[in-house]
């Protein structure tokens, strides 16, 4: 196995971890993270995939680099703005859960508001 | 292979204009922020009447030229450097979008206008900015030609639509912020891990390039699988819906609108792009009937949930999911018309025409429904009565968009509805002439039933809690009677279908 296959493997397995935590972790907290994780799993391809297209003599494919810069500032202002909105609900509500349950009373009390 | 892509590597006439509609709202957020709250409404409404002028000015680029306008960034071609592109669809959806942020615009300016006394106000501030924000990332994204530009574009879409949510602070609306942003973060990831295996498969991210280049094979499939679904989540396409309603109905009304009418538009259309464009000769009938699949049961689910609800914004919500079902419709009947050797051209443009139609008749719904809040104080629907008096305008408005949605003659959504059964019957998938019959049906009586109730005579005595300025009634009216006669579209020289045409096939089913 050579070294970009493993790192797209590693990358691979990020993501089904992210996807995972997303899916069933019901905290906003550990789902921004979820989020982060997969984030992280597709850079790890995107530069195991520069490595492998990179031509002869050269380190690494320059385009993927490129657009992977942009992605993790994306993914950065994502993650703030996702943190922003949790500290602000927490500030409102004093508590943070996005529990069906929830919005169910929400929608309960929506007529009288 | 689709013969007739002519990889266009120059600027054409008229190609600094996309970057100008792209690049003028973005001015616009800069200049208001840096301004401060009074100035940015002023700012952004004379925005909103530069980027109106520049979409019109495209379209006649695009009809003098009688091919897409291109502007390639930099002077670098593709696959290096990035190029702009508006073609027919993109050109129409910029209008589109263009008239209903200038009706939302007209709408705010009472919602949302700096007390007098008061320096800067937050929610106004802020309103203006990411309405102009909302308008550049979508303009980007419909003249992108670039799989990781359009990346971007979405989640400035994103960034720009979630805040609008939570405009008002509340806890509920707060937590559906965070709902839509969850949702909308996992189908963007999904769609840049798409884009990723695309690359290092194709080695270009450009639409037109890698319309060429990619062909049936594992990894295609498992990137149009992965980029479809992420935009699922963010058209809020059944079953990837539930975020929609309580953000959608929780916002202000202008918001409302904006979110409603638009923004999920940006992310149907990506999926247009990637259906017809990109993975043309990759995707087959079953996965495109799939994807109507889903459509038709959002119609059925959405329509019928809309039916049992009390509050009329959270109607109109649940009436949107509906809507964004017939947007899916059209993926096996352009696919079957393709293979049938037929123009896909009456599928396309009834989706498109769905899609204008529907974005016209619900920010105008929403704003009608904005406007029966302030003055009724409520909008319980069992409770409506004296709307019509007070508002008969109004009303009206509302009545005409959801004539639009029923799909009554001469509205958009009649033509958008009768092209779609037409490429239905031509390809013989009845059945979704069926449900869209059905879906037609459900719709009439929920609009009905508000209708209705509200030409109740108001108890006696009773007056309005507050009274709407003239000019929001008028732009409610203006975006509603858009919607109402944007059938007469097929009355039109043919030259306006023929543009559309003219174009499509060049990028569309090979």
């Amino acid at each position: 196995m050579n070294t970009p296959t493993l790192f797209g493997l590693c990358a691979a397995a990020l993501v089904g971890f992210g996807l995972y935590g997303l899916i069933i972790h019901p905290q906003p907290l550990r789902k921004i993270l979820a989020f982060n994780l997969i984030g992280s799993g597709v850079f790890l391809l995107f530069g195991a995939i520069a490595r492998r297209g990179a031509a002869v003599g050269m380190g690494g494919d320059p385009v993927p680099q490129a657009l992977l810069i942009t992605g993790i500032v994306v993914a950065f202002s994502a993650t703030a703005l996702a943190v922003a909105l949790v500290l602000r609900l927490f500030d409102e509500a004093g508590s943070v859960t996005l529990a069906s349950d929830a919005s169910a009373k929400a929608q309960a009390d929506l007529p009288d508001a | 292979m689709p013969h007739s892509l002519s990889t266009q590597d120059v600027t054409t006439p008229g190609g600094l204009l996309l970057v100008l509609a792209v690049l003028v709202p973005f001015v616009g957020v800069l200049a208001g922020m840096v301004l401060g709250s009074r100035s940015a409404q002023r700012v952004a409404l004379a925005i909103l009447a530069t980027g109106l002028a520049i979409a019109i000015a495209i379209a006649d680029a695009l009809v003098r030229s009688g091919d897409a306008v291109v502007y390639i960034l930099g002077g670098w071609t593709p696959p290096l450097g990035i190029a702009l592109r508006a073609d027919g669809l993109a050109v129409i959806m910029l209008l589109a979008v263009a008239v209903v942020i200038s009706g939302i615009g007209v709408y705010a300016r009472a919602d949302f206008g700096t007390p007098q006394g008061v320096r800067e106000a937050r929610a106004p501030l802020m309103f203006w900015l990411l309405l102009l924000a909302v308008w550049g990332s979508l303009n980007l994204v419909f003249v992108s030609g670039d799989l990781f530009t359009l990346y971007v574009a979405l989640e400035l879409l994103t960034f720009a639509g979630v805040p609008l949510v939570s405009l008002s602070g509340q806890p509920e609306t707060l937590r559906s912020a965070l709902r839509y942003l969850l949702y909308a973060l996992f189908g963007s990831v999904l769609y840049l891990l798409g884009a990723v295996l695309l690359y290092g498969a194709y080695g270009t991210l450009d639409i037109m390039l890698l319309a060429v280049r990619v062909h049936p094979e594992p990894v295609t499939w498992a990137a149009a699988a992965l980029m479809t679904v992420g935009l699922l989540a963010k058209t809020a396409l059944f079953p990837l819906h539930l975020w929609l309603p309580p953000a959608h109905a929780g916002a202000p009304a202008a918001a409302s609108a904006v979110l409603s009418g638009l923004v999920i538009k940006g992310s149907w259309f990506l999926a247009v792009r990637l259906w017809l464009d990109v993975f043309a000769g990759v995707v087959t009938l079953p996965s495109a009937q799939t994807l109507a699949t889903l459509g038709a049961a959002a119609i059925l689910v959405g329509n019928i949930v809309a039916l049992r609800q009390v509050r009329l914004k959270l109607l109109i919500a649940y009436s949107t999911v509906a809507q964004i079902g017939y947007l899916f419709l059209m993926f096996p009947l352009a696919a079957g018309l393709a293979a049938a050797q037929l123009d896909s051209a009456t599928a396309v443009n009834g989706g498109l025409l769905q899609a204008i139609s529907h974005a016209t008749a619900k920010a105008a719904m929403f704003m009608a429904a904005g406007l029966i809040y302030t003055t009724l104080g409520h909008d319980r629907i069992a409770d409506l009565r004296g709307a019509a008096r007070a508002l008969p305008m109004t009303l009206v408005a509302f009545a005409l968009g959801g004539a639009s949605l029923i799909g009554l003659p001469p509205s958009g959504g009649f033509l958008a509805k009768w092209l779609l059964v037409s490429a239905a019957i031509m390809t013989a998938q009845w059945w979704w002439a069926l449900v869209m019959f059905v879906g037609g049906l459900l719709t009439s009586a929920y609009v009905f039933i508000v209708v209705v109730r509200a030409m109740a005579p108001a108890p006696e005595g009773w007056t309005p809690k507050a009274c709407v300025p003239y000019y929001q009634q008028v732009a409610v009216l203006a975006l509603a009677l858009c919607s109402f006669l944007l059938g007469m579209a097929v009355f039109c020289p043919v030259d306006v279908a023929q543009i559309g045409r003219a174009v499509v096939p060049g990028i569309g089913w090979p």
